[in-house]
């Protein structure tokens, strides 16, 4: 269905548009929301509701290995057995064991402050490139894309290279004479952040970029003729303005490092508790798929709810700003 | 998991010959782990058979696991481990070999098909691959600065936690593995390294707390270049990639000497059986397949490759001396009566034992 809307959109908006007027045109304008709706509802609603299914199931040594599973060869009384047999025990046990709560929370804790330096990193790139001059900005743009040529995971191995104990970090500091033993960062907590900020640094920088390039900066030069020091006209002014390159560079860094799993299964240690390897056990090692599903739904609706109603918020403050 | 998103571009590439392959229609889709056959193998097979072999590999029988409980894997062979073999048997995932086709079947070893018996009944759902064990890999310069001895003999050296602080600085691996460590630690304890008895797993549990602190990662492929480069001292690992490290050591030169023991207390003894999918679409090519690799010539071919035993008696013969007179390989009768085999674990031990590891490595 997406595909039909996806050929005829554009000939419609087009040819048709001119000729027949607003009809047309009212037409092609819902079929432009459809298209993301039908994105969505493929490819994240119908995805989530089978996950959710599997989460209200029990496991059993069968392929796949979980039941009740749908059968129509049963007709409707058989479907209205399957549903009977749905529980939300599986929920019920994640509460009962801390191990799922720490989890969760320990994720939390690593993604936020994995945004929070990428921010503080972010901010000064993102800012030196919206006031280089507007012929070395592509370029600029171009080199923050680059890294993504390279696939992520050898990105993230060659960071091992980088952070062993007798990796170049170490020679390098060891040559400059600043340490004599080498430190250990592989395998620890700052291994994962140092990661995740690199990993997803372009993502942070590019909404900061746009948000901050469109800034009037003679708003700048007026506070500082009206005698404001460039700190507070910082806070005053570039800040707010750049407040939503802010917000969606924080959420498109935030929302990913708590899934992750690559990158704390590779640089981090053992001792790292994240909920994206809790989910892996539940799913590989224990071969609990309506377990790891309960575990994935919580996920999602601890990442989906809060945006929410961040953005019920904002939407209010926007409305009461006018 | 880690290597899963490299294996799935593999796989996406793998499955579009697979595609391009259905046109000559002799072909035989294989999946097995990563470096763990001879290329020549897969040409000669070719060329005698005129079956075109598409190889795709994995790392861990996890994602093997989950693609075939998935089902639709288009696999034709698979090379599970023993107690995944058997529950995945249970789950109706195989079909049955039709022995009429394997007529190789006769160069089986009995002492290996007696063991393999116990997960595969009568050995209808598979035959043996290759075999190994879980035991100590070191750096032996590094344990003579370290401990003060030439050769390791026994698990006290890892569940020690006195020796274990003094091979801290120079690094510990584990596999992250819990049905080979925690029955290993059992049999350490001189328990029944089966044991599924929740107080014995705690008793396990109690003594890999002990050592927790001093060991660097647990990961079950990472300690193959992290002993061959010297980064590390000790790792309990697998006997073949042990043997990985050794050569990747020794064609480096960089001074690092690699060896594996089998301790005096025993070790666990584990088996890659080639099977076949109950959903497979060329099942006359991987019998023939199967026949080919329990060739004696082929089979012998195989473990000079990789260095691990075969399940093939009358492949012995043809084996190189330096793998066949190798006592970490082919141990002597002594070591081989001390080697332990584990079942699969039911969903409630299973629980329990996952449990248990997540709290030995994270701490919670």
């Amino acid at each position: 269905m997406a595909e039909t809307t996806l050929a005829t959109t554009p000939s419609a908006s087009q040819e048709a548009v001119p000729q027949q007027g607003t009809w047309l045109a009212a037409l092609t304008g819902r079929l432009v929301i459809i298209i993301p709706y039908a994105w969505l509802l493929i490819l994240f609603l119908v995805p989530f509701l089978i996950v959710f299914k599997i989460s209200l199931s029990q496991t059993a040594i069968a392929m796949p290995p979980y039941s009740p599973t749908f059968d129509l060869a049963g007709g409707i009384s058989g479907l209205w057995e399957s549903f009977r047999e749905f529980s939300f025990d599986n929920y019920l046990w994640l509460t009962e064991d801390p191990l799922y709560f720490n989890a969760y929370v320990s994720s939390v804790v690593i993604a936020a402050i994995s945004t929070f330096f990428a921010l503080l990193i972010g901010f000064p790139i993102a800012y030196g490139m919206a006031r280089a001059p507007a012929t070395v900005r592509p370029l600029l743009l171009m080199l923050v894309i680059l890294p993504f040529w390279t696939s992520f995971l050898i990105r993230v191995y060659a960071w091992i290279g980088i952070l062993k104990p007798e990796g170049l970090l170490n020679q390098f500091l060891i040559w400059t004479g600043l340490i004599d033993q080498p430190l250990i960062i592989l395998n620890t907590h700052s291994a994962i952040f140092i990661g995740i900020v690199y990993s997803y640094l372009p993502f942070m920088v590019l909404p900061l970029y746009s948000a901050l390039e469109k800034m009037d900066y003679s708003l700048i030069e007026a506070a500082q003729d009206l005698g404001c020091p460039p700190i507070s006209a910082f806070w005053k002014i570039t800040f707010p303005l750049a407040m939503p390159g802010i917000v969606a560079g924080c959420l498109l860094v935030f929302i990913p490092a708590t899934g992750e799993f690559v990158i704390p299964d590779l640089l981090g240690g053992s001792q790292t508790l994240m909920i994206g390897k809790t989910l892996w056990n539940e799913f590989f090692s224990n071969r609990d798929w309506p377990v790891s599903s309960a575990v994935a739904v919580i996920l999602l609706l601890m990442l989906v709810v809060p945006m929410m109603f961040f953005q019920q918020a904002q939407a209010k403050a926007q409305e009461q700003g006018r | 998991m880690r290597k899963a998103i490299g294996l799935a571009t593999a796989t996406t590439l793998a499955s579009i010959f697979a595609f391009s392959a259905f046109a000559q229609d002799k072909v035989v889709n294989v999946y097995n782990w990563s470096d763990y056959i001879d290329d020549s193998i897969l040409e000669d097979f070719t060329k005698e058979t005129g079956i075109k072999v598409v190889y795709d590999v994995f790392d861990s029988n996890e994602i093997l696991e989950t693609k075939l409980l998935a089902g639709g894997t288009g696999y034709d062979v698979v090379v599970p481990t023993g107690a995944f073999l058997a529950r995945q048997i249970q789950a109706g995932v195989f079909q049955k070999l039709d022995k009429a086709k394997l007529p190789n079947i006769s160069n089986m070893w009995d002492v290996v098909a007696t063991q393999t018996a116990k997960y595969d009944p009568d050995n209808a759902y598979s035959v043996n691959y290759m075999w190994g064990t879980t035991g100590i890999g070191y750096n032996v310069k590094k344990i003579q600065d370290v401990l003060g001895i030439d050769k390791i003999d026994s698990w006290k050296i890892v569940f020690d936690p006195e020796s274990m602080k003094k091979l801290n600085e120079c690094g510990v691996y584990m596999l992250d593995a819990p049905q080979e460590i925690i029955p290993t630690a059992l049999a350490f304890l001189g328990l029944n390294p089966d044991s599924r008895d929740p107080a014995e797993i705690t008793k396990a549990e109690e003594l890999l707390l002990a050592i927790r602190p001093y060991v660097r990662k647990f990961h079950s492929s990472e300690y193959i270049n992290a002993l061959a480069n010297g980064d590390i001292c000790l790792a309990v690992g697998w006997s073949g990639d042990v043997f990985q490290a050794r050569d990747r050591a020794a064609e480096a030169d960089q001074g690092v000497e690699i060896a594996y023991v089998i301790p005096s207390e025993g070790a666990e003894m584990w088996f890659d059986q080639l099977a076949i999918p109950a959903d497979a679409k060329h099942v006359d090519e991987a019998h023939a397949f199967i026949n080919y690799i329990m060739k004696p010539e082929v089979a012998a071919k195989a473990s000079n490759y990789v260095f691990y035993a075969n399940g093939n008696k009358a492949s012995q013969a043809l084996l190189d001396k330096e793998v066949l007179d190798d006592p970490a390989i082919y141990p002597d009768e002594a070591t081989m009566a001390k080697l332990f085999i584990t079942l699969p674990y039911d969903p409630k031990t299973q629980r329990l034992i996952t449990r248990s590891w997540t709290k030995i490595v994270s701490g919670q």
